[in-house]
C-alpha cells in the first residue's frame, strides 16, 4: 500500500460519509424518509453500500495491484495481512485487497444487472397478468407457478452441465431469468387493485392505449413494491453468484468475485484463513447492507406490514 | 376439503409435467450430442453412432418426448455417464444423506428462529431486540457455504470439536450398525447441520418476530390478560398458538432454501448428500445426473408446498368452511 492509495481508501470512506449524511438528511425531510430512517440499520446500510460502490468505482485508485498478477509466487504466497498487503495475499501471491476491491466490481455488477433484468421482466409480467386479467393472467401466473417450483440453483447447474462454460454475459442473463416470478406476483397484485382506480378510468376515457396506460399511470404507482423487491433481491443474486463461484461454475477463475476468491483459498484456509475469510465478510455486509436498506424502503414506501418469506438464493 | 385437495394435487402435478417437459427441451436444445468429441475426447464416428441409435437419440424428438415421458412414469431417469449406473439409483442412495442433513437443520432452524422471534416480539423495539434483529439479520445474509468454511475452520481445524468432513468414520464405523455408530453420524452431522440451521433460524426468527407481534395487539390477548392470566401463559399460549398459523408456509418455503443450501453446504463438509453428486456430475458433464436431480429437486418442493397447504387447512378451521379454501 503506497501513501496515495491510503488516500484514496480515505476518500472512499468520506464519500461514503457525505452519501450517508445526505441521505439522512433529505431523509429526515419526509414523512417516508422518517419511517426509512427509524429502521436500526438502514442508513448503516446505506453507509456499507456507499463505501462498496465507491471502491467498485474507485478500483484503480484504491486497488494497489492489479488484482490478476501474481506479485511473486515463491516468497509472497499465503502473506498474512500486513501494511504492504493490507488484506494479505493469496496461494498465488496475489494482494487480497486489490482482489477485494476488483471483486466488488464484478460481484456488485452481476448482483444490479442480473436484478435490471429480473425486475424488468418480472414487473412486464406482473401489469400484463395484471391489468388484462382472464386467460392471459392464468397463462403467466402458472407460468410463474412453475418458474418458482424449481430451484433456482438446480437450473443454473443444468444449464452449466449442458453447456460448459456459461460466459459472463449468459450468466446474468441466466441468473435473472430465473429471478423475477416473486417480483411478478408482487407487481400483479398491486396492479390488479390499482386498475379499478379513477385516474385509470380517466385515461381509458381520454382515449390512452393499453401500452399508455400501464406505462405512464400504473406502473409509476406500483413502484414501490418493484424497489423494494429489487434491493432485497440483489442481495439473493450477489448470494447466488458467490455460491456458483464457489463451486467454480460461477466467474471464471483469475477475474476476481467475491465468490471465486473464496473458491481460490477454500483448499489452503488453514494456512491462510484471510484469503477466503475477507471476501466472506465483504458478501455478509453487502448482504446485510441490501437486505436493511430493502427492508427500510418498504416501511417507507409500504407502511402495510408484508411478511416476506425467506430467501430462496444460497 | 376433498375437491380442493384434488384440484390442489392436479396443480402440483401439472407443474411438474411442465418442468419435465421444459427440461426435455433444455435438454435438447443444447448443442451437439453427448458423444461429440472434444480436443480432449477423440471418438470413432462408428462408436458415436451406435451410441445415439442406443441412447435413442436419432428417433424424430416428439417419439423421444414420448419415450421420455414413459421412462419418467417407470421411475427411469436415464443413465448416468459418470457413475455406470441409472440415474435413479445413484440419486436414491444419496436421498437419505440430504434427508438427514435437512432434518436436522430444520429442527435448528425453528428451535432457534421460534425461540429468538418471540424473544423478540415480546420487548419489541427495545435494547435486546435490536440487538438480536441485526445479529439475526447478519446471519441471513451470510452465505451459507462461507459460514460453513469458518464453522469447519474454527470446530474442525482449531478446536478439534468437530470432524472436518464426511458423515461417518470410514475405518470405525463403514455402516451404522451399533449406538456408537449412530453418534459418530450424529456427531459428523453437527457442522452442516448448524450451518444450514442458523442461516434458516435468523430468517425464520424475522418472520416469527412479525406474526407475534401482530397476534400480540389483538383483542383477546387484551382479554386474557384482563382475565388476570400470567404473561408467560397468555405469551405462550394464547398469543403463540395463533403466531404459530403463518409458521405453516414456512414449513413449505422451507424446502427450496433446505435443498438450495445443501448443494454448497454438502460440497464444503463432503457430505454424501444429492447437492454434492449434482454439483460432482456437472464436472464429469454428466447431464442426465444433474437433470434428475433438479427434477426431483422440484418434486419435493412442489411437495413440500402441497404439504404446507394441507397442514394449513387442518390446522385453520377457517379455511375449511365452505368458499375459505382457494
Amino acid at each position: 500500500m503506497t501513501a496515495w492509495t491510503w488516500l484514496a481508501l480515505a476518500g472512499a470512506i468520506a464519500v461514503a460519509l457525505v452519501v450517508w449524511a445526505e441521505v439522512r438528511h433529505h431523509a429526515a425531510a419526509q414523512a417516508a424518509g422518517r419511517r426509512f430512517l427509524r429502521h436500526p440499520t438502514a442508513s448503516l446500510g446505506v453507509f456499507i453500500l456507499a463505501f462498496f460502490v465507491t471502491l467498485a468505482l474507485a478500483a484503480p485508485l484504491v486497488a494497489p495491484y492489479d488484482p490478476t498478477r501474481q506479485l511473486d509466487p515463491v516468497h509472497l504466497q499465503n502473506q498474512p495481512p500486513s501494511l504492504r498487503f493490507l488484506l494479505g495475499t493469496d496461494v498465488y501471491g496475489r494482494d487480497v485487497w486489490s482482489r477485494l476491491v476488483y471483486g466488488a466490481r464484478l460481484s456488485l455488477g452481476i448482483g444490479t444487472l442480473a436484478m435490471l433484468v429480473a425486475v424488468t421482466v418480472g414487473a412486464g409480467v406482473g401489469a400484463l397478468a395484471g391489468y388484462f386479467r382472464h386467460w392471459l393472467d392464468a397463462i403467466l401466473m402458472r407460468g410463474v407457478d412453475v418458474g418458482l417450483a424449481v430451484p433456482r440453483i438446480f437450473v443454473l447447474l443444468m444449464a452449466v452441465a449442458l453447456w460448459e462454460r456459461l460466459p459472463l454475459a449468459a450468466l446474468v442473463l441466466l441468473i435473472g431469468l430465473t429471478g423475477w416470478f416473486v417480483t411478478s406476483r408482487l407487481v400483479r397484485a398491486e396492479v390488479l387493485s390499482l386498475r379499478e382506480r379513477e385516474f385509470v378510468a380517466a385515461a381509458q376515457a381520454v382515449g390512452a392505449g393499453p401500452t399508455r396506460v400501464i406505462l405512464r399511470h400504473v406502473l409509476p404507482n406500483a413502484a414501490a413494491p418493484i424497489i423494494v423487491s429489487a434491493a432485497l433481491g440483489i442481495g439473493n443474486v450477489i448470494l447466488l453468484e458467490a455460491g456458483l463461484s464457489f463451486l467454480g461454475i460461477g466467474v471464471p477463475s483469475p477475474l476476481p468475485s467475491w465468490g471465486s476468491m473464496i473458491h481460490d483459498g477454500w483448499q489452503w484456509i488453514v494456512a491462510a484463513p484471510w484469503t477466503s475469510g475477507f471476501p466472506g465478510l465483504a458478501i455478509a455486509f453487502v448482504v446485510m447492507a441490501l437486505n436493511a436498506v430493502g427492508d427500510g424502503l418498504r416501511d417507507a414506501l409500504d407502511p402495510r406490514d408484508t411478511l416476506d418469506p425467506r430467501k430462496e438464493g444460497t | 376439503m376433498t375437491a380442493w385437495l384434488v384440484r390442489r394435487l392436479a396443480a402440483a402435478i401439472a407443474i411438474v409435467f411442465a418442468v419435465v417437459t421444459i427440461t426435455f427441451v433444455l435438454i435438447h436444445l443444447a448443442p451437439g450430442t453427448p458423444f461429440g468429441a472434444d480436443e480432449q475426447h477423440q471418438q470413432d464416428p462408428e462408436v458415436i453412432a451406435r451410441l445415439v441409435r442406443q441412447f435413442g437419440l436419432d428417433q424424430p424428438l416428439p417419439v423421444q418426448y414420448v419415450l421420455y415421458l414413459r421412462n419418467l412414469l417407470r421411475g427411469e431417469l436415464g443413465q448416468s455417464f459418470s457413475q455406470h449406473r441409472p440415474v435413479a439409483d445413484a440419486i436414491a442412495d444419496t436421498i437419505p444423506p440430504t434427508l438427514t442433513l435437512a432434518g436436522a437443520a430444520l429442527v435448528v432452524d425453528f428451535a432457534i428462529g421460534l425461540a429468538l422471534g418471540v424473544y423478540q416480539a415480546v420487548r419489541p423495539r427495545r435494547f435486546g431486540d435490536i440487538v438480536l434483529g441485526n445479529v439475526a439479520l447478519f446471519f441471513h445474509s451470510l452465505p451459507t457455504f462461507w459460514l460453513g468454511l469458518v464453522l469447519l475452520l474454527v470446530f474442525g481445524q482449531w478446536l478439534h470439536v468437530f470432524p472436518v468432513g464426511g458423515m461417518r468414520d470410514p475405518v470405525l464405523c463403514p455402516s451404522v450398525t451399533s449406538a456408537r455408530c449412530l453418534g459418530d453420524v450424529v456427531w459428523h452431522l453437527a457442522l452442516p447441520a448448524l450451518t444450514l440451521g442458523l442461516v434458516g433460524a435468523a430468517g425464520t426468527a424475522r418472520y416469527q418476530r412479525a406474526a407475534m407481534l401482530e397476534v400480540v395487539g389483538e383483542d383477546y390477548v387484551r382479554t386474557a390478560r384482563a382475565k388476570g392470566l400470567g404473561e408467560r401463559r397468555v405469551l405462550l399460549v394464547h398469543a403463540l398458538r395463533n403466531a404459530l398459523l403463518p409458521f405453516i408456509t414456512l414449513i413449505g418455503l422451507a424446502f427450496p432454501f433446505l435443498l438450495t443450501g445443501a448443494v454448497l453446504v454438502e460440497t464444503v463438509f463432503a457430505w454424501p448428500g444429492m447437492g454434492r453428486l449434482s454439483v460432482g456430475a456437472i464436472f464429469q458433464r454428466d447431464y442426465p445426473l444433474v437433470t434428475g436431480a433438479a427434477l426431483v429437486a422440484t418434486g419435493a418442493v412442489v411437495l413440500g408446498s402441497v404439504l404446507a397447504d394441507v397442514l394449513y387447512a387442518v390446522a385453520d378451521p377457517r379455511l375449511r368452511a365452505p368458499g375459505g379454501a382457494t
